[in-house]
Order: C-alpha cells, then sequence, then structure tokens
C-alpha cells in the first residue's frame, strides 16, 4: 500500500503532462463529450499523436505495438487527460474491447491484420452486442450467421452501438445454431462496416443528438476466417469483451466525473451557495474520493492476478448514479438559470439517464452483485 | 500508486478476525463486559508500533474490533487518546495497565470504566464523574468531575481519532451485510430462499457498494494519518462521514431483511445497530462533517 507514484509512474506522468501542455490546443479543452467526439475532426486527429506518442494501447504487448505498461500508467493516462479536459482516444472500443479480445483469442493473422490499425485510429471499431430484444440478456440475440462454404452469411440488427456511423469495423456476437444449447449457440465475428448489407442507421436520443446507430444486417458476406475463436465460443468470447471492458473502466469514469465536478466547484466559488447545497457538493466529492480510492484498491488486484476483482464491481453502478446527481446539483446551483440550456449541464443532465442504463444497466448489476459477489442465489 | 492491502496486512487482518470470532462470539452472554484487556495487552494491541507497524494496522484492528462489537474501551484508549500521551504514559497503556478516554463535548466514553480523561486541550484528569447512559449500552457516557488535573504531553490528532472512528464503522457496516447475506441464503419463504427475491438482494448489493466505497475511503485516510500527508484532516473527514452513515444504513437495510427475528432483542443485530448509530453520532456528525469538506473545497 503506497499511494505515491513510483519513480516510473512519476516519470510517466511528467512527460505525459509536458506533452499534453505542447500538444493540445486551448480551445480543444473541455468538450461536452457525447456526439461531439464523433463531429469534430480534430478528434481523430488528436488520436493519432496520442499514438505517436506511444500513449494508445498502454498495457498491450509490445509485439502487438502497445508499451506493455502496467495498468497503473492506463489509470495515470486517463487521470492526466481528465485533469487536462482533454478528449480521449476514438478508438476506445478497440482498444479496450475488440484489441484485447483479439489479442486473446485471435489468430496471428488476425492479430497482425487488426491490432496496429486501433492503436493508430486508422480503423475504427464499434460494438455489435445489443438486440432490440436482447439487451441485457446477450445470449438470447438473434442476429444469425449461417455458414455456406467459406463464408458466414449474416441477417439481423444491432443496436446502441456508438461509432458505428464513422466505423470501420465492428465486433459482432451472432447466433450461429438455433438448436444449439444457451451459451453454446453463439459465434463472434470482426466484421467490415463497408460491407454490402450492412446499413446503419442513427438513433436520435433525448439530448436531440445521434451517439448511438441501429445496425441492419441483410445478407451480408462474412470470410470465415474473419471469426474469431471457434464456431459456437462466440459467448467465452463476448466475456473477454466485457471483462477488458470492466478492468480499466473505472478510471476512466472516475476521470469524466472528476472533470465535472471541477466544473461544478469552479461554478459554485463564483457563487453565494447555501448551506444545503454546501453539503451536497461535499458528499458528491466524497463519492468521487470513494471512487477514486476503490479504483487503486482494484488495481492492486488486476495487476497480481490479471482479472478484476470484486472490489471494482459497484463503480459503475455508484458512478453512473453519482453523475446523474451532479448535474442535478448544477441546475441547483444555477438557481433560475438552471432552467436554461447553457450548453454544457443542460447536455450532461440529460445524457446521464443513459448511464444507468448502457454497459449494464443498474437493475442487472445489482444482481450480477448479489449472485457472482454476495452468492445469493440465482433470482431466475 | 496502490492501495491494496499487502498480504502481511490481510493476516493480520485474518488473525484479529478469528482470535475475536472465538472470544466475543455473536452468541455470547452480551451483558458481561469482559474485555479481556491483559489478553489484548499481550497481543500487542495497545502498541503496534512495537512491532513496526503503523496507523494502517491499527484501522484495520479497530475494523475487525467493530466486526465483533468488542466492549472494551481500545477506541478511547488507542484511537482517541494515544496521541496526547507521554512515553511513560504509554507504556502503562501497552502493558495493559492504564485505560484512557477523552472528553467530546462534555461526554466522556467509559467515563467509569477507565483510569484518565484527556480534557480541556491537553490536560489529563483522574476518571471521576457522573455516568449517563447512550444509544449503545455497551458504550455508556459519563461527565468529567475536573479536579487534580495534569499537563499532558502530546498532542491532539483530530484526523486519526476520526479515521479510528471510521475503520470501526467499516468493520460493524461489514458484520451486518454478512449477516443479512446469511440471512437471505438459509431463511425460506414462498419455497424459496428470500434471498432469490431482488426485492430482498438489491438492497444487500447497495450494501455492498457501500462498504467497499467506505474501505476505499477508510485505508486512503489511514494511509494519509500514518504517512502525515496534508490531505489527511479533509480524507479523515470523508471517511468519518461516509462509513458511519454506511454503517448505520448497512444495520438498518440487514434488521428488513431479517423481518420479525431482526426485530427482537435475542438477535444480536440490534448490539452493532446501535454500535453505529453511537458511531454516527460521537464527535462530529455527517452533515456537519460535509460542511467542513465544503468550506475547505469552496476556499
Amino acid at each position: 500500500m503506497d499511494l505515491r507514484d513510483t519513480p516510473d509512474e512519476a516519470r510517466f506522468r511528467d512527460e505525459l503532462r509536458g506533452w499534453i501542455a505542447t500538444n493540445l490546443p486551448a480551445e480543444k479543452r473541455g468538450g461536452r463529450g457525447g456526439a461531439q467526439r464523433f463531429e469534430d475532426p480534430f478528434v481523430r486527429e488528436w488520436s493519432r499523436k496520442l499514438y505517436e506518442a506511444g500513449y494508445a494501447g498502454l498495457t498491450w504487448p509490445r509485439e502487438y505495438g502497445g508499451a506493455g505498461a502496467p495498468y497503473s500508467f492506463q489509470a495515470i493516462l486517463y487521470e492526466e487527460l481528465a485533469a487536462a479536459q482533454a478528449a480521449p482516444h476514438v478508438g476506445v472500443i478497440g482498444l479496450s474491447m475488440a484489441g484485447p479480445t483479439i489479442i486473446a483469442h485471435g489468430t496471428e493473422e488476425q492479430k497482425a491484420r487488426y491490432l496496429r490499425p486501433i492503436l493508430a485510429a486508422d480503423e475504427i471499431w464499434c460494438q455489435g452486442f445489443s438486440e432490440p430484444d436482447a439487451g441485457s440478456d446477450l445470449a438470447a440475440v438473434r442476429t444469425r450467421a449461417e455458414r455456406h462454404g467459406d463464408v458466414y452469411v449474416v441477417n439481423g440488427q444491432k443496436v446502441w452501438s456508438s461509432f458505428a456511423h464513422i466505423a470501420e469495423r465492428c465486433i459482432l456476437v451472432t447466433q450461429s445454431d438455433p438448436d444449439a444449447p444457451r451459451y453454446r449457440n453463439l459465434t463472434y465475428l470482426l466484421v467490415d462496416m463497408h460491407a454490402p448489407g450492412v446499413e446503419v442507421r442513427p438513433l436520435r436520443q433525448i439530448t436531440g443528438e445521434a451517439e448511438f446507430n441501429e445496425i441492419f444486417f441483410s445478407d451480408v458476406e462474412v470470410p470465415v476466417e474473419n471469426r474469431l475463436d471457434e464456431e459456437g465460443n462466440g459467448w467465452q468470447v463476448a466475456m473477454t469483451t466485457l471483462l477488458h471492458e470492466r478492468a480499466t473502466l473505472g478510471f476512466a469514469l472516475t476521470a469524466t466525473l472528476d472533470a465535472a465536478f471541477g466544473r461544478l466547484l469552479e461554478e459554485a466559488r463564483d457563487r453565494e451557495v447555501d448551506p444545503r447545497v454546501r453539503e451536497e457538493l461535499a458528499r458528491e466529492w466524497i463519492e468521487l474520493q470513494a471512487l477514486r480510492y476503490t479504483n487503486y484498491r482494484a488495481l492492486g488486484t488486476y495487476e497480481r492476478t490479471g482479472v478484476p476483482g470484486p472490489e471494482g464491481s459497484g463503480v459503475k453502478l455508484r458512478w453512473s448514479e453519482a453523475n446523474q446527481r451532479l448535474t442535478k446539483l448544477a441546475r441547483e446551483l444555477r438557481g433560475p438559470e438552471g432552467i436554461l440550456d447553457d450548453g454544457w449541464w443542460n447536455h450532461q443532465q440529460l445524457r446521464s439517464r443513459g448511464n444507468t442504463i448502457e454497459a449494464g444497466t443498474s437493475e442487472v448489476l445489482r444482481n450480477i452483485i448479489a449472485e457472482r459477489v454476495l452468492g445469493l442465489p440465482r433470482s431466475r | 500508486m496502490d492501495l491494496a492491502l499487502s498480504d502481511d496486512q490481510l493476516e493480520l487482518k485474518q488473525q484479529a478476525r478469528v482470535w475475536l470470532a472465538d472470544r466475543f462470539p455473536l452468541d455470547r452472554d452480551w451483558e458481561a463486559h469482559n474485555d479481556r484487556w491483559s489478553e489484548l495487552a499481550e497481543l500487542g494491541w495497545f502498541d503496534v508500533a512495537e512491532a513496526g507497524l503503523g496507523f494502517v494496522e491499527e484501522a484495520l484492528l479497530l475494523e475487525e474490533l467493530g466486526y465483533a462489537c468488542y466492549p472494551g474501551p481500545y477506541i478511547a484508549t488507542v484511537g482517541f487518546a494515544l496521541p496526547w500521551l507521554s512515553a511513560e504514559q504509554r507504556a502503562r497503556v501497552a502493558a495493559g495497565e492504564e485505560r484512557w478516554s477523552v472528553d467530546v463535548n462534555g461526554l466522556v466514553p467509559w467515563l467509569g470504566a477507565v483510569d484518565f480523561v484527556v480534557s480541556d486541550g491537553g490536560t489529563a484528569y483522574p476518571a471521576r464523574g457522573e455516568t449517563v447512559a447512550s444509544v449503545d449500552p455497551s458504550r455508556p457516557f459519563g461527565r468529567l468531575d475536573k479536579a487534580d488535573g495534569e499537563p499532558l504531553a502530546g498532542n491532539r490528532n483530530l484526523p486519526r481519532a476520526r479515521t479510528a472512528s471510521a475503520a470501526e464503522a467499516l468493520g460493524v457496516a461489514q458484520r451486518a451485510l454478512d449477516l443479512g447475506i446469511e440471512h437471505a441464503k438459509t431463511r425460506l419463504q414462498f419455497e424459496k430462499a428470500i434471498g432469490t427475491y431482488q426485492a430482498v438482494s438489491h438492497p444487500l448489493a447497495q450494501t455492498y457498494t457501500d462498504v467497499e466505497l467506505a474501505r476505499s475511503l477508510v485505508y486512503w485516510a489511514a494511509w494519509c494519518v500514518a504517512e502525515k500527508d496534508e490531505r489527511a484532516p479533509l480524507a479523515a473527514a470523508a471517511a468519518m462521514a461516509f462509513a458511519t452513515e454506511a454503517a448505520v444504513a448497512a444495520c438498518e437495510r440487514s434488521i428488513q431483511v431479517h423481518g420479525g427475528i431482526g426485530f427482537t432483542w435475542e438477535h444480536p443485530l440490534h448490539r452493532f445497530y446501535k454500535r453505529a448509530l453511537w458511531l454516527e453520532g460521537f464527535g462530529s456528525r455527517p452533515a456537519e462533517l460535509r460542511l467542513e469538506i465544503a468550506n475547505a473545497l469552496l476556499e
């Protein structure tokens, strides 16, 4: 237990801070997230710069273009990017989900083909998991992959896919054998989003913008060599993807909450704040610290075992609720002006409603904690 | 950059858990207040520095004392009073010869069971005065008769005292959660374990996240106190506000999960609930701590 940076970590943090100060223009700081990250061409340029400086895929093995660094370096990257109010790398799904899954389950050819373009932001990936009738219940996906010789023919629909409208590739979970038992019926494919039969329709959300998409697959031919792992092993592969999503997610989430809290605090300093709102500000600051240090505890376990420990299983759940409360508090703080669309908090208020739904609804996360962490009997 | 417990720290915690479970089981005689003070002295719990350990380890012991609902004035002596004491006084504490408490807002925990009391910003008084009942019957208070005071050699360490309360509250919260889980697994209604129902399991999942977040704050604060980090005052205030409230909420949810049996005198849950209420109310209450933090943030 030592909260200080090791000499290596301190050196990395110093260099990174200096690099951000030199390379990130002031007017590109403080973006509000959401759809902005797709529309501004600077975001892809910035991602490429991160790659060229060696900050993309920090924890990936060196042989695949990564830095082979410990997870603490990835945590420092999230912290420092958030502190500078800088955009993260645009290839977030490739970096934290597709890439690690390909490293774990891919053939050497697949690794050679797909990994480097993820790091360089040359190829953006999207995730084809959720469907209209398979949200929390991933094993119930119906998008069909039928083997015809050297190809799978894919038909079906995916939904809530962020980045799909700008993505080159998709990690796609398909139903390959309707007669096979649950969890043995899925196949995991790497799909070219420009292939004939792939159609992307933006899904306009309550913020008014379209951050997510529906993807329609009509007789899309996916070469068999684009299958990840064996036919019927899609469930296990998908679990690898979700495990990696969770591993450093806590740091990324806490970093965004930290940045938003900093913004709220700045606004609070310019105003008379009544004691009730002051107390709520402190409550949110405490929750933020609790999340931060829970990540630090989880990091130790993850570095030792390579598997996220139970410590972090509540972080996404608590973060999503904290982020929602923060936007309400901001509106309260702004008093009568809280009713105005200020271009930032109003967007956060609406966007944060998705936080308790995306990447595992709060209800599913509580089930997971109850069953897998507390050992309570299954509710289904 | 790491806040995970070391193998040695985990082992210390485990040994304390086992030792306390043996001496202070749930089916103990709760009205008998044998606090096994001399045995704690033999274990070295009154002077962890002697074993090369520091405040993080003391916090782990306090967590386990909370988990066991330990009856004696350990937290008053080691958690609250120790920083005020001279080397000679500490040696007598280490040997189990002296028990101490502190006067906070005119209330002295365990006045009738300790030897000396720290009051008036650094004066030691012999423990004399009238006793008053508290929310936790195992932790009565007293009002100090101030006579024969002697100046103390040491100093106040408020972050340390607050972190001690937070650590004990963490242990109470964990025990309330564990009791709730056990009951939800074994109690059958409508032919199923009640933990099958999400209306029962989800409040326990909520308590679990409270406990893990409280643990992170307590270990953070303990590390800051041990390392004399400049963030210690804020970290300790945060840990105390969060962990004591979490302990109260954990007990309340656990009582609800237990149903009727959780409302009986016979079941030990109310002992933990009363301990949690005591910790939440002693010294600084959560709302005060939050205002203190807000003032620092908005400075």
